[in-house]
């Protein structure tokens, strides 16, 4: 009996493409259905065969759509629905196109909140997006962790690449608590530090485009810091070394929520020289990821379920 | 002002001659004299058409005579150069760059009939390091700037060279920020690794690397010759490979190295393969670097035909014998997918 004609689907990463069912090299067009490992492995091979020829797209940053799908998308994905069983709400505030602004809350001591904001938005938006994040420097400078980064789409946390990146269209999420955030103590938890100077509202601004409020909650408890190695940390390049109880990450229950838009592009250019009016957005936008905390908190049964 | 006399130092080298012999074919200009400390090779020669050789060390007051003597209106500098090992060593190359640069500029500086400079500078001016933005704009000061090497000898030469137009502002001045040149002519130490069929990588990262395709390049020079378009450029080609792509695309085979060991890397390469690797080349090729060339396209009006991938291409298909060929890892996977139970109801795997 000959062989099922076979059809040629997606190949190599090229523009928004979300994987769908099926991440293979090709598949049956009819006949019984192969069997679900059997697309896995064959897809694996084909993976591998694009990454050892270099078939596949990188842009500019170093977002590299085929080994987000097929490596950390997965992975990340696994945490998201399995382990942290991740609830997101207020996606419909993400517009489908063009450029926007995430302004969120930072908590977890090392930045885990980060990957679950980008699964959050590129599984569960309808429109798949990319969420492009603005990373703190020694991400850039620690081995694996520089490579991960980029290649999932993230970039240095600085002026040029924040306006580039909004003036192509792209989805931008910041986290101005910054280090402060990530450092913050067991009793200081879910309270939001100072944001900075605002920059992230000049950079809205700047590029006209809308804040979108963001909270998340979970990662707190995912990795409760008992303490912290400020210069221990410089030695080595990061901002400190945490202490924790445990070297996993805990199961704790995350929630998200992507508040409504707040529009900038009826604000004139004059603002961005009025460092009290900055200053008072900036506030504003604190207080308001701040009772969007606080309500996921009363929202949430308990802090493992 | 359309150019009549025009200086081009570093003519012995395949860009400069490449320049020359281009102006050199152009009849609306009267003369084109080149100058270097050695003669082009027999290949140029012949291109070189009725380009006049003047051998002179520009660190020689002498180049003062060949300005003036000839009433040059239009001088273009390609003489900043990268490779120690020609020259006898990195402190002869620095005073070659640096201290050659000097004499020239003074001769510019009192010529009556310079109008025109244009200096073919580099990317390397912008370093190389994680704190760096992903791509660099021309006003952006990088935030650490490189330390030694030709980086720094070009900082510099990009100093004294702005230090002389503030001084003549009736000089039209263009520096043009070239990434890497690459393509079927091109030869540089980072071009010669990448041909190794072990390329040593740093693991843990992944350096985006940008290229100009020497046709561009040569497209730009060409321009900046014929037209005033003062300011400062970026030239390379659109988008980045990163090296481990660029490995695979050239068929060669990664050689992963811990960071602490790449120097170590850089030096057993440096003597086996004659290959003059510096510093700023090591971070390079550890962080990367990207260049952002909105103005090159919408200032100076030249949009590149090759982008950065598609030149790597191009020198890859003109210039290599692949190691390990697409056809080599595709006739592996479709032995591997033949192997599972349903394996024959899958596509070829062949690109």
């Amino acid at each position: 009996m000959s062989p099922a004609k076979v059809i040629r689907l997606r190949d190599s990463g090229g523009s928004e493409e979300h994987p769908s069912a099926s991440a293979g090299s090709g598949l049956p067009a009819s006949g019984p259905d192969v069997p679900g490992w059997e697309r896995k492995a064959a897809g694996a091979l084909a993976f591998l065969r694009r990454r050892l020829t270099g078939d596949f797209d990188v842009d500019e940053y170093g977002y590299d759509q085929d080994y987000y799908d097929h490596v950390i998308g997965p992975a990340l994905n696994w945490v998201y629905d399995s382990y942290w069983r991740v609830e997101t709400f207020g996606l419909e505030n993400i517009p489908d196109d063009g450029a926007a602004l995430l302004v969120s809350n930072h908590s977890g001591t090392v930045a885990i909140d980060l990957p679950m904001v980008t699964v959050a938005v590129r599984e569960h938006h309808p429109k798949h997006r990319m969420v492009r994040a603005l990373g703190a420097n020694f991400v850039f400078a620690l081995p694996v962790l520089a490579v991960i980064a980029r290649r999932m789409g993230a970039t240095l946390a600085c002026n040029e690449d924040a306006d580039d990146l909004l003036s192509k269209g792209h989805l931008v999420a910041v986290f101005p608590e910054g280090v402060k955030g990530v450092g913050k103590g067991w009793n200081e938890r879910y309270k939001l530090q100072r944001f900075g100077r605002g920059g992230f509202v000049r950079t809205a601004i700047k590029n006209g485009v809308p804040i979108i409020p963001t909270a998340i909650i979970g990662a707190e408890e995912a990795l409760p810091m008992i303490g912290r190695f400020n210069g221990l940390g410089k030695m080595i390049g990061v901002p400190f070394i945490p202490v924790l109880p445990t070297p996993v990450p805990l199961p704790s229950k995350w929630m998200i929520q992507f508040g409504e838009p707040i529009p900038t592009d009826h604000l004139d250019k004059d603002a961005l020289d009025d460092p009290m009016l900055l200053s008072e957005l900036s506030d504003q936008i604190r207080e308001t990821i701040q009772q969007q905390v606080y309500d996921l908190l009363r929202t949430r049964k308990s802090i493992f379920f | 002002m359309k150019p009549s006399v025009v200086l081009v130092t570093g003519v012995s080298r395949e860009m400069g001659s490449r320049v020359a012999a281009q102006l050199a074919a152009d009849d609306s200009i009267e003369r084109v004299i080149g100058v270097d400390t050695m003669p082009p090779g027999p290949r140029a020669i012949g291109a070189l058409g009725r380009t006049e050789f003047v051998r002179a060390d520009i660190r020689n007051p002498l180049i003062a005579k060949v300005v003036n003597s000839a009433n040059v209106d239009t001088v273009v500098h390609m003489n900043v150069r990268a490779t120690p090992r020609s020259f006898g060593g990195r402190n002869a190359m620095k005073e070659m760059n640096v201290i050659g640069t000097m004499q020239l500029l003074a001769a510019c500086q009192k010529s009556d009939t310079v109008r025109r400079f244009v200096l073919k500078s580099t990317s390397a001016v912008y370093g190389a390091s994680p704190n760096d933005p992903a791509l660099f704009t021309e006003d952006k000061v990088p935030r650490v700037p490189p330390r030694s090497g030709y980086g720094r000898d070009a900082v510099e030469v990009e100093g004294y060279v702005r230090r002389y137009g503030r001084k003549r502002p009736d000089v039209s001045l263009t520096i043009l920020r070239f990434a890497n040149f690459i393509g079927p002519d091109s030869d540089s130490a980072l071009l010669r690794y990448l041909s190794l069929p072990v390329v040593p990588v740093v693991l843990g990262y992944d350096a985006r690397l940008q290229f100009v395709h020497e046709d561009d390049a040569l497209a730009v020079l060409g321009i900046a010759i014929g037209e005033d378009k003062p300011g400062v450029f970026n030239v390379a080609g659109e988008g980045v490979i990163p090296i481990r792509q660029a490995v695979a695309r050239a068929g060669r085979v990664s050689l992963e190295v811990l960071p602490p060991l790449m120097s170590v890397a850089a030096n057993v390469t440096k003597r086996m393969a004659k290959i003059d690797v510096s510093g700023d080349q090591l971070a390079l090729i550890m962080y990367g670097r990207g260049m952002d060339i909105e103005r090159l396209v919408n200032d100076f009006g030249y949009q590149p035909t090759f982008t950065t991938r598609e030149a790597f291409d191009d020198w890859v298909a003109r210039r290599l014998t692949p190691v390990v060929t697409p056809a080599l890892v595709g006739g592996a996977e479709q032995a591997l997918v033949g192997m599972l139970p349903d394996g024959d109801r899958f596509a070829e795997a062949s690109s």
